[in-house]
């Protein structure tokens, strides 16, 4: 499984197949601040690359979350309906927030790396 | 307009306790420390939070000849409220009205033995000193001390706080108001804020500001806290934003404030009138208004936010309102808001909807504060 990045702070799993987990980066977390609301797309819902699928509202603000790549919601984390703040206290495992299926697996490897996100 | 961002005397103390620093109102303001946004909100409401509202302005409203009292009786000229009977050392929310009956800015004003003291919001500080200068030019003189810094210690431990540095403080009241000193720096001290806790203000030279700030800090329950948790306090408190919740197109009436308008100012009473827009306020208190401003209960736990459009019905075909303000309430645990309401709808209990991301959130019509106030009256 790997796991790679967007310029706008989510990450993106390859789980198997082409099924990917989106949530938001630790960094994007932090600048939230407290998470008390998240609802992504219906599961069904087709979206391209780019497009909103997510919003999560901390105290502060509301902000959108992108799939960075064309896809089906497949799966909400209903974990967070209960629980938003898991976002902030672990973005990048149970604060996962959907699963998508891939149009197209092979567009997965477009993404930012680890490294190259670390650089922005 | 692009003007560098201006720093409060404070500036260096918040960025030395890890604040993040936003821009507000020309200012660069710490909007929440490393505590986060959620426990400075429950830690004001439970223990003591300090604000640095510095960027507000503070106005002296001085008489060219007398004291207090005269220009209590030329300030009554531009607003609503009754400022020749309120006693010396004693505080009152006002509203400076336009010809119009709009509201140009809310602010609070104190009846000091030489004039009278103001805290007007950071946006209008500029324009509501010229304006108040031209207007009452013959009779008073501003004092723009918009140098000096003003701290805010808000919360159920606050009184020990304060009482420990200045003893006079155990009998202030709600709304009292004393210029005092703290080994030898001049303070403005009120009892008062904007959290709906109890707590005190305190006016004081820009150079004391962080020595004064540090003392503060120093007790175990003080923390600081940032501009968002300010907003989710005042708004659960169901205090308005000027620019989000009052404008110069609302009115103290639209914007359910009559309760800030003395019996004395209002039609029949000693001094009706003689304010801008007196005409057309007078006969909203007659006759009612078309629209009002409501607290706002959502359904869920969705926030839903300024700009919001509300409904009467599901389907969306008859729209009522708009949110004015809105996010999520800490203490309640859930979404609060407030907005204006065409009046038939401005009744408590009323089922609405708004409409969010391209679904209807029911809302119901609530009285505010959505928790209950503090104050020591």
């Amino acid at each position: 499984m790997t796991t790679r990045y967007t310029e706008t702070h989510e990450w993106v799993r390859l789980e198997n197949g082409d099924t990917a987990t989106i949530g938001i980066t630790a960094h994007a977390a932090e600048e939230l601040g407290d998470v008390v609301f998240v609802e992504a797309k219906d599961v069904g819902t087709h979206l391209k690359d780019g497009e909103a699928v997510a919003v999560v509202e901390s105290v502060k603000a509301a902000s959108d979350i992108y799939t960075p790549l064309a896809a089906t919601v497949e799966s909400f984390n209903s974990a967070l309906t209960d629980d938003p703040a898991l976002i902030n206290g672990d973005p990048e495992g149970k604060g996962w927030i959907l699963t998508v299926k891939l149009d197209d697996p092979e567009a997965f490897n477009t993404l930012l790396s680890a490294e190259d996100y670390k650089k922005l | 307009m692009n003007e560098p961002l201006k720093h409060t005397p404070l500036y260096d103390l918040h960025v030395s306790l890890g604040a993040k620093m936003v821009p507000f109102a020309g200012y660069e303001m710490p909007v929440q420390y490393p505590m986060g946004v959620m426990e400075e909100h429950q830690h004001t409401r439970h223990k003591a939070g300090l604000f640095d509202v510095s960027h507000m302005g503070q106005l002296r409203i001085r008489p060219r000849s007398g004291g207090g009292a005269e220009a209590a009786a030329a300030f009554e000229t531009l607003v609503p409220m009754d400022f020749i009977a309120l006693p010396e050392g004693r505080q009152r929310y006002a509203l400076l009205t336009n010809e119009q009956g709009g509201i140009r800015d809310d602010l609070m004003v104190a009846r000091q033995a030489g004039d009278l003291f103001a805290v007007v919001n950071a946006a209008n500080k500029d324009s509501d000193a010229a304006y108040i200068e031209k207007q009452l030019a013959e009779d008073c003189h501003v004092i723009r001390q918009f140098d000096r810094a003003l701290l805010a210690l808000q919360g159920p431990k606050a009184v020990d706080v304060i009482v420990d540095l200045f003893p006079q403080a155990a009998a202030m009241r709600f709304m009292d108001c004393v210029d005092t000193t703290l080994d030898g720096v001049a303070v403005t001290l009120s009892r008062s804020g904007y959290t709906g806790e109890d707590g005190f203000e305190l006016g004081l030279p820009a150079d004391q500001a962080a020595a004064v700030a540090r003392k503060l800090l120093d007790y175990p329950d003080v923390a600081p806290i940032g501009l968002g948790a300010r907003d989710s306090l005042r708004l659960e408190a169901g205090l308005c934003l000027y620019g989000q919740d009052l404008n110069t197109t609302t009115t103290p009436v639209e914007a359910s404030l009559v309760w800030s308008i003395q019996k004395s100012r209002r039609p029949g009473g000693e001094r009706a009138g003689g304010y801008p827009g007196a005409e057309t306020i007078a006969q909203q208190l007659e006759t009612g208004v078309y629209r009002k401003r409501v607290g706002l209960l959502p359904e869920g736990r969705a926030p839903i936010r300024a700009g919001v459009e509300l409904f009467s019905d599901e389907a969306g075909t008859e729209k009522v309102g708009r949110v004015s303000s809105g996010g999520f309430g800490p203490t309640v645990g859930g979404p609060v808001a407030m907005g204006y309401v065409s009046k038939e709808k401005a009744v408590l209990d009323t089922p609405l909807f708004a409409s969010l991301r391209g679904r209807m959130v029911p809302v119901v019509v609530r009285r505010m504060p959505f928790v209950p106030a503090g104050f020591k009256r």
